[in-house]
This record gives C-alpha cells, sequence and structure tokens, in this order.
C-alpha cells in the first residue's frame, strides 16, 4: 500500500483532465426541495469527497448521477457530452456505477457470483463458473483485496471485506466513474482502513475517477484530492483536501447551523 | 446433525489469527458449511431409506407387498406429481414467492383440454400445448398480480386459485369426463404407462436442477430471493424472474392435472386442489428450501417428495389406518423448519466473523 505522509506528497501531482461536469442540476420531491443549483466537476483519476449532513441532498444527487431519479433540471455532461442518464443500466454502460450502502450484494452468492452478477459468463446453456472464479481471484488479488477464497458465500464474509467487494466488483465492470455512498459507515478501524487502502489503490491506476459520499471528514480528508461540501441542496464549499482541514469543515457546518438557528428565531419573533 | 452444529459454530467462534489461522478456518467454516446443506439433503434422504426398510419389514412380516414392483409403481405414482410440482415451487420460493393456486391449474388443465377435443375439435397434441399454454397464461396472471399489482403472492395466489376452481366447476358442471379418445395415445407417455410419472418427475428434476444451479436464470433467482434490491441494483431484472418463476410452476401443474387424469383414465373436478400444492410445498420445505427466499435445492425437494410418498403409501400397505398420517406429516414439516431456522441463526453468527 502506498505510505501517506503527513504533508499529503501523494496527491496525485497533475489533474487529469474533465469526467464528469453537473451544471446547475435541481431536483425538488412534492415542496421538498432536495437540490437547488449543484454544480460540480471531477477530473480523471481525481477522488472527490462529498460531504454533507443528514438531508443535505448527498443520496439524491448520487441518485441522479447513477441513474436511478432524473434531474428537474440542469445538465451532466460526461467527457463533454453532454447526456441524459436514463437508468441504471444506462449510467453503468457510460461508466458511472454506484456501490450503496445497502450493499448490492447477494448474501446466499459466492463472492465470485457476485462479482459476475448480471455479467456472467455464459457456455451455453450453462455458467462457465470455473473462468469466472478464476479471474474474480486475479481481479481481487489485483486490487489487493484479502478474502480467503472466492467460492465462499458473501454472508460468511465481515462488512469490510463485502463493502471491498463490491467496490471490487464495480471497478472490475470498467466503471470510470465510481460512485462511494457512506463506505465507511458502520464499519470499524482496521474494516475502514482496508477500504481507504483501496480506494488509494484505485487513485493510483489513475483512470478511474472516485466520489466519496462521507459524513466523517477525517477519514475522508486524507485519501481525497478535493472537498466538496453540501449544504442544503448545494455546494457551498470546494477546495483542494491539502488546503482545508477538519476544524476548517466543522466550523462551516457548525457556524451555517448557527446561523439557521438564528434566522429561525428572529422569523419566529416577527411572527410572534 | 448436532455435530455439524457443533463443528461449525466452533469454527466461527475460533480467533481471527493471522492470515494462515484466517484462512484455515474460513476453509473449515466453509467446507463445515457445506456439509451442512449436503447432510440436510442426506438426512431427508437417510429418512426414507429407513422408512422403506421399516415398511418392507412390516409388510414382510404381514401382506408382503411394499417390496413388490407393482407397490414400488404405486410409491412413484404419488411422488411423481408432487416432485413435478414441488420443483416449480421451489424456484418460486427460492425467490420469495409462492403459488397455492398450482393446485387449481392442475384440476383445470385436463378440462380445458377435453373441451378444445370434444367441443371445438382442437388435434390432440395441440389440445395439450393449449392445455399447458393455459398454465403459462394462470402464471402470468399470477406473476402480474404479485409484481406489477403488488399484492404478496400468498393473496394473489390464493385468489387465483379459487377462481380457477370456479371455472372448472362452472364449466364442467362439477362432473366427471372421460379422457378423449384421440388423445389416449399420446396419454400413455404422459401418465398411463406404469413409470410415466417418475419418469417425467426425474427428467423435469434433472433439468430443473441444472437451470437452478448451472445456469443464469438459476444464480438470479437465487439472488432476487436473497436481496432483491441488491439484485435489480446490480441490473439483475427482478420481475422477469417471479413472472417466469410462476409461469414455470403453473405450467407444471397443469402437465401434472394432465398426467394424473390420464393415469387416472377420467378428468375428475375433485382431483387436485389443495392437497398436492400443499404436499408439494411441505416436500420442498422437508427438502430444505427456505420459505423467506434466497435458498433451496431441487435435490431436496425431491427426497422429500419419495419421503411423503413412501409415507403415504407404506401406511396403506402395512394396513394400518391412514387417520394419524396429518400427523406425521405436520410433525415432519414442523423439525424441518425448526432445522431451517437453526441453520438461519447459524449463518448469521457466521457473518459476524
Amino acid at each position: 500500500m502506498t505510505a501517506v505522509t503527513p504533508d499529503g506528497q501523494e496527491a496525485v501531482a497533475a489533474p487529469g483532465e474533465e469526467v464528469l461536469r453537473v451544471e446547475h442540476i435541481s431536483k425538488r420531491f412534492g415542496a421538498v426541495i432536495a437540490l437547488q443549483d449543484i454544480n460540480l466537476r471531477l477530473a480523471r483519476g481525481e477522488v472527490l469527497a462529498l460531504l454533507g449532513d443528514n438531508g443535505a441532498g448527498k443520496s439524491t444527487l448520487m441518485k441522479i448521477l447513477c441513474g436511478f431519479q432524473q434531474p428537474d433540471g440542469g445538465r451532466i455532461l460526461l467527457n463533454g457530452q453532454e447526456v441524459t442518464i436514463n437508468s441504471v443500466d444506462h449510467a453503468r454502460e457510460l461508466g458511472i456505477d454506484v456501490v450503496y450502502q445497502d450493499l448490492a450484494l447477494v448474501n446466499q452468492l459466492s463472492v465470485y457470483h457476485n462479482m459476475f452478477l448480471k455479467r456472467e459468463i455464459i457456455r451455453w446453456p450453462f455458467l462457465a463458473n470455473k473462468q469466472m472464479r478464476r479471474i474474480a481471484r486475479e481481479h481481487l488479488d489485483e486490487l489487493g483485496v484479502d478474502i480467503p477464497s472466492v467460492d465462499v458465500d458473501v454472508a460468511k464474509l465481515s462488512g469490510g471485506q463485502r463493502q471491498a467487494i463490491a467496490v471490487a466488483r464495480a471497478v472490475f465492470t470498467d466503471a470510470k466513474i465510481l460512485l462511494l455512498d457512506e463506505p465507511l459507515a458502520a464499519m470499524g478501524a482496521k474494516e475502514a482502513a482496508m477500504i481507504l487502502d483501496l480506494v488509494r489503490d484505485l487513485k493510483q491506476r489513475g483512470d478511474v475517477s472516485v466520489i466519496i459520499i462521507a459524513h466523517n471528514y477525517g477519514q475522508v480528508l486524507e485519501i481525497s484530492d478535493r472537498i466538496n461540501l453540501l449544504q442544503h441542496g448545494e455546494i457551498t464549499f470546494d477546495k483542494p483536501s491539502k488546503d482545508t482541514s477538519v476544524t476548517e469543515l466543522n466550523e462551516i457546518v457548525i457556524d451555517e447551523y448557527r446561523r439557521a438557528l438564528a434566522e429561525r428565531r428572529k422569523a419566529e419573533g416577527k411572527t410572534a | 446433525m448436532s455435530d455439524t452444529a457443533e463443528r461449525t459454530s466452533a469454527s466461527v467462534g475460533g480467533p481471527p489469527g493471522g492470515p494462515t489461522g484466517r484462512g484455515f478456518s474460513q476453509g473449515f467454516l466453509r467446507r463445515s458449511a457445506v456439509g451442512a446443506v449436503q447432510q440436510r439433503e442426506a438426512t431427508v434422504f437417510v429418512v426414507v431409506l429407513l422408512l422403506i426398510i421399516y415398511f418392507g419389514f412390516i409388510s414382510s412380516v404381514g401382506r408382503a407387498t411394499f417390496f413388490t414392483k407393482l407397490d414400488l409403481i404405486n410409491v412413484s405414482q404419488i411422488a411423481g406429481p408432487i416432485i413435478i410440482i414441488a420443483c416449480g415451487e421451489v424456484f418460486l420460493l427460492i425467490c420469495g414467492e409462492i403459488d397455492l393456486s398450482v393446485g387449481f391449474t392442475y384440476t383445470l388443465a385436463p378440462f380445458m383440454m377435453h373441451y378444445l377435443i370434444d367441443f371445438y375439435g382442437v388435434p390432440a397434441i395441440l389440445a395439450i400445448i393449449l392445455s399447458l399454454v393455459m398454465g403459462l397464461v394462470v402464471g402470468w396472471v399470477n406473476g402480474f398480480l404479485t409484481v406489477t399489482v403488488g399484492l404478496p403472492s400468498f393473496v394473489a395466489t390464493l385468489g387465483t386459485g379459487f377462481a380457477l376452481q370456479g371455472i372448472m366447476l362452472i364449466t364442467s358442471h362439477a362432473e366427471q369426463s372421460a379422457i378423449p379418445v384421440s388423445v389416449q395415445g399420446i396419454g400413455h407417455w404422459i401418465g398411463t404407462y406404469a413409470w410415466a410419472e417418475i419418469g417425467w418427475a426425474v427428467f423435469f428434476a434433472i433439468i430443473l436442477h441444472l437451470v437452478l444451479r448451472r445456469t443464469r436464470w438459476g444464480l438470479h433467482t437465487i439472488a432476487v430471493g436473497g436481496n432483491q434490491l441488491g439484485a435489480q441494483e446490480a441490473g439483475v431484472n427482478a420481475a422477469k424472474i417471479k413472472y417466469g418463476n410462476f409461469m414455470l410452476t403453473a405450467t407444471l401443474g397443469a402437465f401434472v392435472g394432465l398426467q394424473v387424469a390420464f393415469q387416472a383414465s377420467v378428468i375428475d373436478p375433485s382431483s387436485g386442489g389443495y392437497q398436492p400444492m400443499f404436499y408439494s410445498i411441505a416436500a420442498a420445505v422437508i427438502g430444505g428450501t427456505a420459505m423467506l427466499g434466497g435458498s433451496g435445492t431441487i435435490i431436496g425437494a425431491f427426497l422429500g417428495s419419495v419421503m411423503l410418498a413412501v409415507l403415504t403409501d407404506g401406511f396403506n400397505v402395512i394396513g394400518v389406518s391412514a387417520n394419524p398420517l396429518p400427523l406425521i406429516f405436520g410433525v415432519a414439516i414442523l423439525l424441518a423448519m425448526a432445522a431451517n431456522v437453526q441453520f438461519a441463526k447459524l449463518r448469521d453468527r457466521g457473518r459476524g466473523l
């Protein structure tokens, strides 16, 4: 694994060309405005951390990017071309894949069947299990995912191992833009380190761009290149990770909370 | 069985250790888990053997019929229809659904054939095919009600079951019909010949076992039952899988209905119904299929069906009243379900490793 120096020397030197640009995306659910004017860009090989409190709109933005939901307005450009992402399948064809909080793995199936789910190799009419097993093993080894056997049912693995397999599966299916939805939620330190190492490995490959959604600033700050902060459906903060700190991020969020509270008190005062 | 349980829990509770220790314990865990699953089928197999020996021994003292060819045919003719329907229910149960209407598809199918031939002059083979197509349609309706309308399959198929029974009673005036003459030749191959039932059952069981274990359809069926949302996120078309498995089950039900009519040489409005449906679900469950979806085997359902058939026939042969039979079935199902729950607990503990 890459050694990470505290001053962030390992950060990717030259940012690649832009692979994804989101312009003025908005989305509302009835009276609730989930996203109001989202602008976001992602370079090749970049790791972007998308932070925000509960209800800030992180998951909605993710769902739009992976084709699960359609935006009400705005546009998405992929490698400079405007695209309409119709469905999850379509997003995948475009090279955008998402690893959800509620993992898409099937506990009752083996690791390699999970990795090949919906992309099975067929030697008609049967599954080419031997081939799939071998390729899955090679791929996991290449990414440094440590599991004893690809034959084991996913149910037998730990949360971190399952998360790692879900990430590996996405990369394996030629995803060029990877969306990780709370990859470290409810994970122990050792498990989290395993996932962070995996993201670092992906960064080294250079061809995969990653957007990580997270609550916890500390953990993502050290592996991300850039931080975007999402507040009330807007991106209010965009800085390279090395130019910011946990303290600064905390202050922004707390400050915003205090301001909102003060405004609400003022409004209540007026009506009273 | 308790031996496996102990071994599994021991390896689960073991320390994670270093890379080698971990590899060993995981490998060991896997072997024990595989052993437990295989043992489930082995257990049913042993029970079947013991029952056969028991009934054989008892009957050799008394009427000496259980080991005769005639009686083996009897057992096979009871087991065959249960096996075929159970194969369909295994697919449905694995993907998280159930079909309670299959017994009425079974009743209606031979009437359908009879109407087509005797009232509409349809050629025999076409009439049989159309009766099976009727099964496909019923399965599609079950799929529509469950997947598209969103009813729980338990309720949806309860409804279609009653509806099918009603259609059958209205159209047949609740009266028996003779097998149309033109279809009797083909009928021999489908159900009249002594070994036809078990022959078809073995044929379907082998094919469907391969479909479940070795094809994309089987993999996706397990995936949908194990984690529907996850499977859909991976791109699996859960609706297609469920529609397909409803259609498979209903078509198998229609086939069995024809088979039993040919075997009995009469089309009977009182054949089929809930009993073969419950027998086949019981067989699937005894054979290790989980009612909550995600796991199950055709081999298990096959053995479960044979077990129920041996019990049914065995009591006949030894000349004891068949009254305790439902009690024995009930206990067998409860034991099987309890074992299922215990296995699930072991699996969950395994996850914490």
